[in-house]
Formats: C-alpha cells, sequence, structure tokens
C-alpha cells in the first residue's frame, strides 16, 4: 500500500482515516518510547543521585522532580483535550475524538499523582498531607472535572455522538478552569494569610533546574507515548465494535 | 420576541400546574438547612458563624437535584425536537428555560431562607447579605446548570451525571457568593458574583443549544 496518492491530499485529511493514521504514526512509536526510557534514566539518575540536598528539605526536595512535571501535565493533557475537542467541533476531524478521548483517563492520572506527589512533599515539609492552599485546591477541582469527563464519556453507548457533546462540555471547562483558578487563589488568601508556601523560593540554581528540565521531558514525551498508543487502542476497539456489529448482522439475515 | 415571552409563559405555566414540584424543592432546601445542627450539635455561636454556608449549600443541592426536569420531560414526550424547528433560534428557547428555571426553583429558595436564617440564628445583617449574595449567585447556578442538564439529556439514567459535571464549574460562584456575605463591606465579592452571573446567563444558552443540537441529530 502507498500512502502517497494524490499529491492534493495533505497529511491533515490523509491520518483522518484511522487506518492510515495508524500507519502514519505506528513508526513514530517505538522511537518515542525509546527516547523517553532514556530521559527517564538521564532524568533519575540526575535527580536522585546527581543533584544536591536541598539545605532545609534534606533529601525530600527530590519529590519535586517528579511532582513539578506531574503538575505541569495535568494542565497541558487539558490543553490537548481542548484542541482535540475543537478539531471535533469545528473541523469534524475523525482522529480529534479519538485524541480526546485517550487524554481523558491519562489527564486524570497525571493530575491524581501530582496530588499524591504533593501529599508525600507537604507531610515532612509542611507538617500535613493537605492543605487548602490556593494550588491544590485548583489542582484537585481539576481532577474533578476530568473524572466527570471520564463519567460522561461512559455515559454514552454511541461514541460518535459522546464526542461531540463531551467537545462541547470540555471546551465550557476550559473557558471555566481560569476562572476556577482566580476565584480559588481570592478565597484561600481570604482564608489565610500569605504563609511559607512561597517559600520555594525565587530562583533555583542549574544543579537543580537541569535535572528538573530532563524530567519535565521525559514526563511530557511518557503522555505523548501512551496517548499515541491509547488513540491506537481506542481505534481497535472501535473496530472491533464494529466487527462484532456486521458478524450479528451476518446471523440474523 | 413574542416566542420569546410565549416560550416562559408555558414553561411557568408548566411547572405551576404541575404543582408538587416547586414545593418540593423548597422542603428539600429547609430540610437540607434543618438537618446539619443535628449533625454538628445544638451549637448556636457556632451555627449562627456557619449558617452563611448552610443556606448555600443547601441551595446549591436543591439546584443541582432540581436539573433534571430542565429538558428532560421536553425530551421525552417529544416537544424538544418540535422547539428546535421553531422560528425562535433553540438558544432563545433556552434562555426562556433557564430564566424560568430560576423563577420556579432559585426564587422559591429565597423566599423560604428567612426560615432557615431563623432556625440557625443568623442576625440581621448577615441575614440581609445572605439575600444579596443568593439573588446574585443563583442566575449563575441556573445557567451553569443549563449546560449539565443539556449535556445529559439524552443519557437514558442521566440524572446523576449533570450534577456530577456542574458540581466543579460552580465552586467559583460558591465562593464568591458565601465571601459576599462574610467578607468586608467593600470587598469586591458581590461585584464578581454579578459579573459571573451576567456572564453565564449571556453564554451558556449557546453552550447548551449546542450541546442539545449536536446530542439529538
Amino acid at each position: 500500500m502507498s500512502i502517497q496518492s494524490t499529491p492534493k491530499q495533505s497529511w491533515w485529511n490523509r491520518i483522518a482515516h484511522p487506518g492510515q493514521f495508524v500507519a502514519w504514526s505506528a513508526p513514530w512509536l517505538w522511537p518515542l518510547a525509546v527516547l523517553t526510557a532514556l530521559l527517564f534514566a538521564m532524568g533519575l539518575w540526575l535527580a536522585f543521585i546527581d543533584s544536591p540536598q536541598d539545605y532545609q528539605m534534606g533529601h525530600t526536595v527530590r519529590i519535586m522532580y517528579v511532582h513539578v512535571p506531574n503538575a505541569w501535565l495535568s494542565q497541558f493533557v487539558y490543553g490537548v483535550m481542548a484542541l482535540s475537542a475543537l478539531g471535533t467541533l469545528v473541523w469534524r476531524h475523525p482522529m480529534a475524538d479519538v485524541s480526546m478521548k485517550a487524554a481523558a483517563p491519562l489527564g486524570a492520572l497525571f493530575t491524581a499523582l501530582a496530588l499524591f506527589t504533593g501529599a508525600l512533599w507537604g507531610r515532612p515539609t509542611w507538617g500535613t498531607f493537605w492543605e487548602w492552599d490556593g494550588r491544590m485546591t485548583s489542582t484537585l477541582v481539576l481532577l474533578f472535572i476530568y473524572l466527570g469527563i471520564i463519567a460522561l464519556w461512559r455515559a454514552f453507548d454511541d461514541q460518535l455522538r459522546a464526542a461531540r457533546i463531551v467537545a462541547v462540555f470540555t471546551l465550557v471547562g476550559a473557558i471555566n478552569i481560569p476562572i476556577i483558578k482566580f476565584s480559588v487563589d481570592w478565597w484561600s488568601t481570604l482564608h489565610q494569610p500569605a504563609s511559607v508556601f512561597r517559600a520555594d523560593g525565587p530562583r533555583m540554581p542549574p544543579s537543580i533546574l537541569a535535572p528538573l528540565f530532563v524530567m519535565f521531558a521525559a514526563f511530557t514525551l511518557l503522555f505523548l507515548a501512551l496517548h499515541l498508543k491509547s488513540m491506537h487502542t481506542e481505534i481497535k476497539r472501535r473496530r472491533i465494535a464494529t466487527l462484532q456489529r456486521k458478524a450479528a448482522q451476518g446471523h440474523t439475515a | 420576541m413574542s416566542g420569546f415571552v410565549a416560550m416562559l409563559r408555558r414553561e411557568l405555566a408548566l411547572s405551576w400546574r404541575g404543582g408538587g414540584n416547586v414545593l418540593t424543592l423548597v422542603l428539600f432546601f429547609v430540610i437540607t438547612g434543618a438537618i446539619v445542627p443535628f449533625a454538628v450539635g445544638p451549637d448556636k455561636p457556632l451555627l449562627a458563624r456557619i449558617a452563611p454556608a448552610i443556606i448555600w449549600i443547601a441551595a446549591f443541592l436543591a439546584m443541582l437535584l432540581g436539573l433534571d426536569r430542565l429538558f428532560r420531560p421536553d425530551h421525552e414526550d417529544g416537544s424538544l425536537i418540535l422547539l428546535r424547528q421553531a422560528d425562535l433560534p433553540l438558544s432563545a428557547v433556552i434562555a426562556a428555560k433557564v430564566i424560568s428555571y430560576w423563577l420556579v426553583s432559585a426564587l422559591p429558595l429565597i423566599l423560604a431562607s428567612p426560615l432557615l436564617a431563623v432556625l440557625l440564628g443568623m442576625d440581621l445583617p448577615a441575614f440581609a447579605r445572605t439575600l444579596v449574595s443568593l439573588l446574585l449567585g443563583t442566575p449563575a447556578l441556573a445557567a451553569f446548570g443549563a449546560i449539565g442538564a443539556a449535556t445529559s439529556v439524552t443519557i437514558r439514567h442521566g440524572g446523576l451525571i449533570a450534577p456530577i459535571l456542574i458540581a466543579p464549574l460552580s465552586i467559583p460562584v460558591l465562593i464568591f457568593g458565601v465571601g459576599t456575605i462574610t467578607a468586608a463591606q467593600s470587598s469586591a465579592a458581590p461585584l464578581f458574583l454579578a459579573a459571573l452571573s451576567l456572564m453565564a446567563m449571556a453564554l451558556a444558552p449557546f453552550a447548551a443549544a449546542l450541546a442539545i443540537s449536536l446530542a439529538e441529530d
């Protein structure tokens, strides 16, 4: 099979077909996975062995190298979902709703990991697993939004119809998230005075910054690889559902 | 415009003649508020201090639970399909429904709130601020609720989905609503609350109309 057909067909149109999309993107998967593993090996070595302890927090500072990339991904994945929602509603691109569906559980997972590692970090440094601090609270609300979106996906039988409705809700959520963030900040400064949580400080030395950036790259590539893989899985799941429907029709006919 | 008014009258007549629903929601609101003292204990100063929070949570829950009857009856008897083919744009139909939903579910709660204020031992200035914050904030709850109800209208057992979806989005309303009551006089919370309500009322009908027309295709 040759992918090059008419010269007018752009890559954008070509990947609209699920089979073409898998054929086009499958060769990327392994290099992406290997690169992710290499970056993780390098990042974890830098973070756990080669970087200095914090003069106040000691070894617990190393939780940051896992925590901060997860927190970044919790918002980045929502951005991916919102873009895919636009793709579904505006361009009706068939792969956009697959991308949107595949991203939701990953986003929920990264958000939950950000909260979990944050709690583990908070216990030794602040003396508590949970504090109703502005950032933590809005991350928790974000987790609820992710879980609501997953529940909405699961409530529909027809996944194509579900995609368009979830897309509307995802975009409504995207408009709302900045408002939630702002209001929660307003609320937490109202309830508690500005406190130790600003102590993470003005600047970081390069010995801490370098492993952090490597871990950022590693986690982001991990998301991209998992996202691509679960898009392939979703395409296969839909294909199986179609085949089963055809087989059932064959039986009755 | 006449279509809009006719739609409004239809909705109000339906809920007026439907009778029990409005009173049930008010009863739910009062009972939810009156249950809290049993959980907290009959500690009057404490109850007076958390009374704004109790009233807001009771109103929040009552409005979320009432959402299911916003579009579902019309979807089930097929009138939603007819309404989509009317001359009036679907977003205007939904705006009329949101306004009438506010009139038959939020306004009765606000009228019933003096009862809770007495039970919870609020003083008069605090109660006056509670009234203002409910008046300013409940339109936003109704508008957000319309989005949730619209997304779940074609789900057969979707009654619980809408509250799950809408509760996180409504957190700012709750924050500024309670902030209006508890914060100092010069606080900006009432302005934020009013801004939220205006914005939600302006934008939500379009989002809900989009969701409904996509869901019923």
